[in-house]
């Protein structure tokens, strides 16, 4: 038995089923992601483990016991809120001792943990304010700060970062990597920026139209996306995907069988520029982004395939220019038709190489 | 020099139009209270006099007479319980169902919301009759619970959209986050929600004070000696004998003066909670 463990968990809104039947297990100490598009029931699916939306189908447990039906307040699980949710009536140190208060700990013990809490979260000095004095980054520490001072069973995070600017988002993100670190709690994350999924988490959850796409470590996801829409969803820039009928005759025929009408998706680092002419496919450069440690060549082909190619070196190319490209078909995704994935018999030993 | 030049610059034609004209409409606005506040402390003589006396000896006989004859603080004690009680008892009722449906949405939220306040649409006369052989069938007649009970419903419609309205501008998650920190419902609105929510909730409270005490249909209606308001002892003194204009006067400026000054005291609230939460 996991630490919790979600078993068939359902969710209707009225006649809309939100989320469809998820089965997951999460193993104390892990950090977990939820990503996906939005509408695709990430948020739902934690409010579901929080206990703020009831559960319709399935069974939640925590520790083996049964918490399905159980309230919020019962569940001994924190959260961090999108929008912070601080209580705007209670300085920094009143919202960090709610819970314990609640608790009827002891006012000593609850003075030593939220002081402890703050000396992490560099928030010593802000204790007797107002969340209406603190910056959103302070907001966001006390939020933090709020559900570590209890030690609660599992972590629950919904997009903590999406209100933060973008240095400060990147910042944010680090600290709570290192929080993790530190105190080793069992959490889940809600996101939708695959950066922060693929950064901060042990295990990533795709999820899409209330169901699981894949589940496992980032890398498995960027290297062996188990369908298109994972492949595509995991890495900036996105995979290329072109259609087997747009690829020249050479490398169409190292599809394997299954994928006949499908297509074939490759990384962009996968896709080599040659200058000289000597490549498989012709193309021209529509779009050049030159991101100082990459370059990015956005290249068009005879056949009308878009392609990205990601360079380590810089280019003299501009958009206009023609050019020729291979890919290096061992680093292939195959799909058919519907999206899914299509293993080649000797798959193993191209990942092998 | 300078000051010239800003005296001119203050002043102009239609600045001081503009004042005299917000001055004339503020007075005339108020002349019917002012003229009823000196017809007060007329005698009756002094009172219908033609031209009407501006300058006088004032006299306090008229409230003398307005106690001794109808026991005005027997009214007076009528109108605040009936008041307080009413709106005490109408914020109980209202406090929850505003939380339901600002926290809780139905499908149907918005159709209630509309349905309670279209109640208000409604002539009171209307339901003059079966409220009046209710009362009467529960022995209910001339007491201050019949009010109470009148006053309270009448005015929930007003309370439950006032407190729903203040609600729904707390944010949710506020509340979830308690929950999550362990609040069971009731500390959950004790320790969050009522305290962010006081100022809708004073406002609201002061709002149906202020109608409750100067309601008067049901009061005239339902109340006469014993469980009256002071709007029945007013219209006591417009009576078939005669009209008394400095004894009404009198007990007019009575039954005002305890609300005028408490709505001064409390005119922010007030206006806080007129405009609906529309600005936070």
């Amino acid at each position: 038995m996991s630490y919790l463990q979600l078993q068939g968990i359902e969710k209707f809104f009225g006649e809309h089923r939100a989320i469809k039947g998820i089965d997951l297990a999460i193993e104390p100490g892990e950090f977990v992601v939820f990503v996906g598009p939005s509408g695709c029931g990430k948020s739902t699916l934690l409010r579901l483990i929080a206990g703020l939306e009831h559960i319709d189908g399935g069974k939640l447990s925590l520790q083996g016991r049964d918490i399905t039906h159980l309230s919020s307040s019962q569940r001994d699980l924190a959260m961090v809120f999108q929008s912070y949710a601080l209580y705007p009536h209670m300085s920094v140190f009143e919202n960090m001792s709610f819970a314990l208060k609640l608790a009827k700990e002891d006012p000593a013990l609850i003075r030593d943990k939220v002081e402890r809490a703050a000396k992490i979260l560099n928030l010593s000095d802000y204790l007797q304010r107002t969340p209406k004095d603190l910056s959103g980054g302070q907001r966001q520490r006390v939020a933090i700060g709020r559900a570590i001072v209890r030690a609660p069973k599992v972590f629950l995070f919904d997009e903590p970062l999406s209100n933060l600017d973008a240095a400060l988002r990147g910042q944010t993100r680090v600290e709570i990597a290192k929080l993790h670190r530190d105190l080793g709690a069992t959490t889940i994350y809600v996101t939708h920026d695959q950066v922060e999924a693929m950064t901060l988490a042990d295990r990533v959850v795709v999820l899409r139209d209330g169901q699981i796409e894949q589940v496992g470590t980032p890398l498995e996801l960027y290297d062996k996306p188990a369908n298109q829409f994972v492949a595509q969803f995991i890495g900036t820039p996105q995979m290329n995907v072109v259609p087997l009928a747009q690829l020249p005759v050479g490398v169409h025929q190292q599809a394997p069988a299954g994928a006949a009408g499908g297509s074939m998706g490759l990384r962009p680092e996968a896709v080599q520029l040659r200058t000289g002419g000597q490549g498989a496919i012709a193309g021209r450069v529509d779009l050049v982004e030159a991101l100082g440690a990459e370059t990015l060549v956005y290249v068009s082909t005879a056949e009308g395939a878009t392609l990205v190619a990601r360079l380590s070196e810089r280019t003299t190319l501009v958009a206009g220019h023609t050019v020729t490209l291979d890919v290096a078909t061992e680093h292939a995704h195959w799909f058919d038709p519907s999206g899914r994935l299509v293993r080649r018999s000797h798959d193993h030993s191209a990942t092998l190489a | 020099m300078a000051r010239q030049h800003t005296f001119s610059a203050t002043f102009t034609p239609a600045y001081v139009l503009r004042t005299l004209g917000a001055w004339a409409i503020a007075l005339l606005l108020f002349f019917p209270l002012g003229w009823l506040m000196l017809t007060a402390f007329k005698t009756e003589l002094q009172a219908i006099a033609i031209p009407p006396e501006l300058f006088f000896k004032p006299t306090l006989e008229n409230f003398y007479e307005v106690q001794e004859r109808s026991d005005y603080l027997l009214y007076a004690k009528n109108s605040v319980i009936t008041s307080v009680v009413s709106t005490l008892l109408g914020l109980m009722i209202a406090a929850p169902a505003a939380y339901s449906m600002a926290f809780i949405k139905g499908k149907h939220t918005k159709d209630i919301l509309m349905w309670m306040l279209s109640t208000k649409m409604m002539p009171a006369v209307g339901a003059l009759v079966p409220i009046y052989v209710l009362a009467q069938k529960s022995h209910l007649l001339d007491t201050q619970l019949a009010l109470i009970i009148v006053f309270t419903l009448s005015n929930l419609p007003i309370m439950v959209w006032m407190l729903y309205s203040h609600f729904k501008d707390i944010p949710h998650e506020i509340l979830e986050a308690a929950r999550m920190d362990g609040a069971s419902l009731w500390q959950e609105v004790r320790m969050v929600l009522l305290p962010l929510a006081m100022g809708g909730l004073a406002s609201t409270g002061l709002l149906c004070l202020v109608l409750s005490w100067n309601e008067a249909f049901w009061s005239l209606n339902l109340t006469a000696a014993r469980g009256g308001t002071l709007a029945t002892l007013i219209a006591s003194y417009s009576s078939p004998e005669g009209l008394f204009w400095a004894k009404l006067s009198a007990a007019s400026f009575m039954a005002i003066a305890p609300i005028v000054v408490f709505g001064w005291f409390s005119q922010k609230q007030l206006v806080q909670g007129l405009t609906f939460g529309a600005v936070k």
